[in-house]
């Protein structure tokens, strides 16, 4: 990883969140939420635990509903229309804390799971898809095993090689490696900024922030459901203006 | 730890007098008489077994009669195994008529082609699928006959194993996809589907299976629009087929719960969709967690099909105690139920042995 900042020229608006509001019950876990994120945008999403980091990226591929407000992703707007539904999560990958690979499907039918059933590709051209990004995130080797037989640092990788299969547009990050022994946090980070030079268009909530400062183009903070603070990582670390982003920043780059 | 001085003199270890662990002698003493307590078991069931087995094989094998034209001269302090060979194809295929038998013979044959053939993992999807489906339309061409030349055979007749194993594993073929449904449909997001499943498994377990038999019996054809008749064997078939899918499906039901909730939301986020996500992700790992008491129930099943000796058809124990209503032959149902419990207990313990194979190649993954 290094220090210089990728270069971006954002592009048009690709998610845009409009006064989203969401209760768990009745804690009111998502308040007035508006966020717009463009084309090659690589956004970091950061915030004390129960701050609704999560909740807020599970909407955008609605693993989790909103209950108000809006949310349009590729210029559909989610609603309870499963077709659309079923189109954004074609379009969106994610990356989960806890990896989430199929432990019954081999690496390799991991990858191409998806790609032959739902974009239809025939299996040798969703094999030689998966094999290429296996090569990119560093384990063409591991193809032929099962999950369960990988390190935690491989099998996340192998969950981002299994979103980048689908061709997404735009990749969501949850904790990536919040689930990882420290040894492994940096394999899994470098094929994020390798990505992230692609251009791909990220929205990552993690608490890894030398990755934020490398990648991101924007931050934001939440903080009780709501976004507190944000803007361009120089000026969100240097000069945080609410006293909750300097609390939260002082807690997590204390040592 | 490159640099190692070898040449320094290390102290040379110290043997340690090594117990005797090979030979038969060491294997008694390790498992058998290990212990005070130990031993008295070991003791005490020899003496068991010393009581129990010789006069077993004496009457089993010794003094049996192997021979004999009829019940009289067979009488002796052993088993008469004529009885056996003397009514074997009565037993076997009951009143199906005689001059026909190779037809419920290759009946049983396919089906122990087709259950064999299951076991070749190479085989597995369409085309394991097509030779179950060739294979259960010979089945029921051989059975009813009336073209190729072959003379009809009235359902009623159908006697015997091959009664036992069309109710069985036909019973399971259907029953299998109708528990999966109940399943799914009882962790359904929609009230209605869910209150229907809810609703038909909690009153088919609650009744005993004699109950449903006795009801598609019986009671079926008074609600059944006049002239209108359905086949008795068909009616037992379709008890069967309900009572086992609501019991599988509550084993079905246990191992989807044990699937985390991540692997949904992975499902969900590549855009698989319901079937998709339940068909090739949810399924798979649901079954393959429950393939102990799966087996379990469809050891039950097999064994259940007995019961339609209650509502009058000649399953292989129907057959077997019509056999022994011979007057020629009195006096010798001991034998007769140790052959047709020798018969189930084949099947079972086949179907426990394919289990453990199955149980053995889903867990390939799991291991490191």
């Amino acid at each position: 990883m290094t220090d210089t900042a990728i270069e971006t020229q954002p592009g048009e608006p690709i998610i845009e969140l409009r006064h989203v509001d969401k209760w768990f019950g009745d804690f009111h876990v998502l308040r007035d939420i508006n966020l717009e994120v463009r084309k090659g945008e690589r956004v970091v999403v950061c915030g004390p635990s129960g701050s609704g980091k999560s909740t807020m990226i599970r909407c955008i591929n609605r693993l989790e509903e909103h209950q108000q407000g809006q949310i349009i992703v590729a210029g559909i707007e989610l609603t309870a229309d499963v077709k659309k539904i079923e189109t954004i999560r074609r379009e969106v990958g994610m990356v989960f804390q806890q990896f989430n690979l199929f432990p019954h499907l081999t690496v390799l039918e991991n990858l191409t799971l998806a790609p032959i059933w739902v974009r239809k590709l025939p299996r040798r051209e969703a094999e030689e898809t998966a094999r290429l990004y296996l090569e990119r995130v560093r384990i063409p080797e591991q193809a032929d095993k099962y999950p369960g037989q990988l390190s935690g640092g491989q099998q996340q990788r192998v969950a981002i090689a299994r979103s980048l299969c689908m061709k997404p547009e735009i990749m969501l990050f949850d904790e990536p490696t919040s689930a990882l022994d420290p040894e492994m946090i940096k394999e899994v980070l470098d094929v994020m900024v390798e990505l992230a030079r692609e251009g791909m268009t990220m929205v990552c909530v993690t608490h890894e922030m030398g990755f934020a400062r490398t990648v991101a183009d924007t931050m934001v903070f939440m903080d009780r459901g709501e976004i507190v603070e944000r803007g361009p990582p120089q000026d969100f670390f240097a000069n945080p203006r609410s006293d909750r982003t300097k609390l939260f920043l002082s807690q997590i780059l204390a040592h | 730890m490159a640099d190692v001085d070898v040449t320094q003199e290390l102290p040379l270890p110290i043997e340690r007098p090594q117990p005797v662990t090979s030979g038969p002698l060491a294997w008694l003493r390790a498992n058998l008489f290990n212990s005070i307590p130990n031993t008295i078991l070991t003791l005490a069931a020899l003496y068991l077994l010393a009581v129990a087995i010789p006069p077993v094989i004496r009457w089993a094998f010794v003094d049996a009669i192997w021979n004999a034209d009829s019940g009289r001269a067979c009488r002796g302090a052993g088993a008469c195994w004529a009885f056996i060979g003397d009514k074997l194809r009565f037993i076997l295929f009951g009143r199906f008529p005689y001059e026909e038998d190779w037809r419920p013979l290759f009946v049983v044959v396919i089906f122990v082609a087709l259950i064999v053939a299951s076991c070749d993992r190479r085989l597995w999807g369409r085309r394991l699928a097509a030779l179950w489906l060739a294979g259960l339309v010979a089945v029921g061409v051989l059975m009813r006959g009336g073209i190729l030349g072959m003379s009809y055979v009235e359902p009623e007749l159908w006697n015997g194993l091959p009664l036992t194993l069309i109710l069985s594993v036909v019973g399971m073929i259907f029953a299998f996809p109708l528990a999966i449904l109940l399943a799914l449909g009882r962790r359904s997001q929609l009230p209605a589907v869910r209150a229907i499943c809810v609703g038909y498994i909690e009153l088919v377990r609650g009744v005993p299976l004699i109950t449903v038999l006795f009801m598609a019996s019986v009671m079926l054809p008074l609600f059944l629009p006049t002239g209108m008749t359905v086949d008795k064997l068909l009616r037992a078939q379709a008890a069967f087929i309900l009572f086992a899918a609501a019991y599988l499906a509550e084993i079905v039901r246990g191992g989807l719960q044990a699937i985390p909730r991540g692997q949904y939301e992975a499902a969900d986020s590549l855009g698989l969709g319901y079937w998709r996500r339940t068909r090739l992700i949810v399924l798979p790992q649901a079954l393959a967690l429950v393939i102990p008491p799966l087996v379990n129930n469809f050891i039950g099943a097999f064994k259940n099909t007995s019961l339609v000796l209650i509502i009058g058809l000649f399953d292989l124990l129907g057959a077997t105690n019509a056999a022994l209503t011979d007057a020629n032959w009195r006096g010798y149902s001991v034998e007769a139920y140790v052959f047709v419990a020798a018969i189930y207990f084949s099947f079972c313990f086949f179907m426990s042995r394919y289990s453990q194979m199955l149980e053995r190649e889903f867990n390939k993954g799991k291991q490191r």
